[in-house]
């Protein structure tokens, strides 16, 4: 298939200007704020004078900011990403781990959200007007009204009155000495409620998408020649309207992964989960440069890379788009 | 929206005979008609309505000030009986002072301590609606029994008056970035739409650049940044302006697209070519087609702006403390031990809750009316 090939490719290709231009935003504004990294390293005796020195040199502290980006991208182009102020780890090494929780998190949210909003969206549509839709709806409003954080400190307080779960948290604290099979049971302990929380937001406006789309397909005319065929309710239903109402949703995708990012952010850092949405938190109140960069310029690579995947989707599902406009 | 007025006076002009079948509706008119079928929508709309009302009036009804601290910390809410000292039944409601217990450090009901709850008690000055100086408060305690509906916080201040003065944060934000978004995406959605070419190309751009930075991590980056030492009122207005800024971009691309379409109408080829200035054209032909859009979508777009707001107060990146809102107060919940024992301190986000649910019901029914398919 070249012409998706081509498609891909070219979306690849924009990507690369962008996230050029969100990381220069980013750093722009970095250098907006008053009280910066070089200060708070060269006046700490932390480091050594050599440590300054090669940072200095690497990453051109002396130059005016506009060279100092360019030389950051260069960097950054061959893969590094500097080192952390506050832990002196790499950066790269920081990001990568928390991008991988925060990913975790999100994918087992995604799953949950999209697992209970698709079956609960069809049950309502096919069900219009039904105790079971009314009570779908309800559920919808409140989902999307109630802010993640403060469904998150109930979480939090469930955890603690029934025990049943820890309370935050990624790992118990003798996490190190366990074995593979409870180190697994040890995370997915942890990882529970805030899928939960995040998965149940993100639920409700796929639901009321799904339901929408769903009552307007039924109301097509093939439906109706479906039924008047003698297929059965359960045909029509599943092969006949789910396949043509679930296409709208796949545009839903990229931004429900946009929501998830955001919001697992809050949750992160409600329920201590060491998370990227946590990590650029700490860094931006901490100020540490590099640490916001690199953070920052991989979450957009994510939020860009789940956009992607559902343009992707979207162009195998609908050859319009495929062939460009 | 000239056109209703132009065609009554058109029907009145020339064809008296029109006005037999009745005025015709102005699209307002059919708006609300439709509206008030909706009773849900009807229903929020009266929530939004008393909740800016409680907003304006916040310093009236509240009945302490909202920074003044007592030696009462984490008092539960004070009881409301309806009986008086001497235990026979009576409609004015009574209160009950809580004393703390030094040992168990926990309140109690002091013995024989009901007294009447007094209504229009003259407390500390303010300014009602900011002019008008007044001493009176809605209602208030008697004598030493201090009299906290919603219970105080960690420095003893009274949660209810908090509640009210940070309503009129929170609840403006929304309104005020609202109108910022709107404006900023109105303006370039449409140049966008209109010139086309280079100008739409570099426009929409940005709005993807913008659009591809997570939101949240985007507010966080810009908030995390403003000095902690900031003027209240300063760090308010930033915030407000940090809110709009991430949020224009998707509404500038839906106003490109409508503005697109409507660009090709024969109206705005007959503007142009009577020498209509770009920036009228924009402003009298071409935005005023995206006034359903726009309504319906800013309704719904309040709720996440208030959303936002209290997630970054409540990560103690928004309005800070001592100045209320709704998010901060919540952040003294993210102690576990006031959040497990604390229940009142929980109360500020059944308000953020009840508010954006309110919104999104009015923003829904909103839509239906001025959707022509659904008329009937």
């Amino acid at each position: 298939m070249p012409a998706m090939i081509r498609f891909i490719l070219k979306r690849l290709l924009t990507m690369i200007p962008m996230l050029i231009g969100i990381s220069f935003l980013c750093f722009a504004v970095l250098q907006l704020a008053p009280g910066d990294y070089v200060h708070t390293m060269m006046s700490s005796d932390q480091f050594s004078e050599e440590l300054k020195r090669s940072v200095i040199r690497e990453f051109g502290m002396d130059k005016p900011w506009p060279v100092q980006y360019l030389l950051w991208l260069w960097n950054a182009l061959h893969l590094k990403f500097g080192v952390s102020l506050a832990t002196r780890q790499s950066v790269a090494t920081v990001i990568w781990q928390r991008m991988g929780n925060t990913l975790l998190l999100s994918a087992c949210a995604f799953v949950v959200a999209w697992g209970t909003a698709i079956p609960l969206g069809v049950l309502s549509a096919v069900k219009r007007n039904s105790v079971v839709d009314r009570a779908c709806s309800l559920l919808a409003y409140s989902g999307i009204s109630v802010p993640g954080f403060f469904v998150a400190l109930l979480a939090m307080l469930f955890a603690q009155r029934s025990g049943w779960f820890p309370i935050g948290g990624m790992h118990s604290p003798d996490f190190d000495e366990m074995n593979a099979r409870e180190q697994f049971v040890d995370t997915a302990r942890h990882l529970l409620l805030p899928t939960l929380v995040l998965g149940l937001a993100g639920c409700a406006g796929i639901m009321r998408q799904m339901r929408g789309s769903m009552l307007d397909t039924l109301h097509e005319n093939f439906i109706s020649a479906a039924r008047a065929r003698g297929l059965p309710e359960r045909a029509v239903i599943f092969k006949h309207a789910l396949r043509n109402a679930i296409n709208p949703l796949i545009t839903l995708l990229g931004f429900s992964l946009a929501g998830l990012l955001s919001g697992s952010a809050l949750v992160e850092n409600v329920m201590a989960w060491p998370g990227l949405g946590r990590l650029i938190l700490e860094s931006v109140l901490s100020k540490d440069t590099f640490l916001v960069m690199g953070a920052f310029t991989m979450g957009a690579a994510l939020l860009m890379a789940g956009n992607l995947v559902s343009d992707i989707l979207l162009a195998v599902t609908d050859p319009r788009i495929r062939m460009g406009r | 929206m000239s056109l209703p007025a132009t065609h009554a006076a058109a029907s009145t002009a020339d064809d008296p005979g029109a006005l037999e079948d009745g005025p015709s509706e102005t699209p307002w008119q059919l708006t609300w008609r439709q509206l008030r079928k909706n009773r849900v929508a009807m229903v929020a709309g009266a929530v939004v309505i008393l909740l800016y009302l409680m907003a304006i009036l916040a310093n009236f009804l509240s009945p302490y000030p909202m920074t003044e601290r007592s030696d009462r910390v984490y008092q539960p809410p004070s009881p409301i009986v309806f009986h008086d000292a001497r235990g026979r039944f009576s409609l004015l409601p009574h209160t009950e002072r809580l004393d703390l217990d030094i040992e168990s450090q926990e309140y109690h009901v002091a013995r024989d301590s009901i007294t009447p709850i007094r209504f229009f008690v003259r407390g500390e000055e303010y300014r009602l609606l900011g002019i008008l100086p007044l001493r009176t408060h809605l209602f208030g305690g008697q004598g030493d029994t201090a009299f906290h509906p919603l219970g105080t916080d960690t420095e003893g201040r009274d949660v209810f008056s908090r509640l009210l003065v940070g309503s009129q944060i929170s609840l403006s934000i929304g309104i005020i970035a609202i109108c910022i978004t709107f404006s900023i995406g109105l303006l370039i959605g449409g140049a966008a739409g209109y010139f086309g070419g280079a100008i739409d190309n570099v426009l929409m751009r940005l709005c993807e650049v913008i659009q591809s930075i997570p939101t949240f991590y985007l507010l966080i980056a810009l908030a995390g940044l403003l000095p902690p030492t900031l003027d209240p009122r300063l760090t308010f207005l930033l915030i407000i302006v940090i809110l709009s800024f991430v949020g224009w971009a998707g509404l500038a691309r839906v106003i490109r697209g409508i503005s697109l379409a409507t660009r090709e109408l024969e109206y705005v080829q007959a503007a142009r070519a009577l020498g209509v200035s770009d920036f009228n054209i924009i402003r009298r032909h071409i935005l005023p087609g995206t006034f359903t859009y726009a309504t319906v979508s800013a309704t719904l777009a309040i709720p996440g702006y208030i959303l936002a707001e209290s997630g970054l107060s409540f990560l103690g990146l928004g309005i800070k403390i001592p100045v209320p809102s709704w998010g901060n107060m919540l952040s003294a919940a993210q102690d576990l031990e006031v959040l497990t024992s604390k229940f009142w301190m929980l109360t500020p986000g059944l308000m953020i809750f009840i508010t954006v649910l309110a919104f999104n019901f009015l923003g829904d029914g909103l839509r239906d009316a001025l959707d022509p398919k659904l008329r009937r």
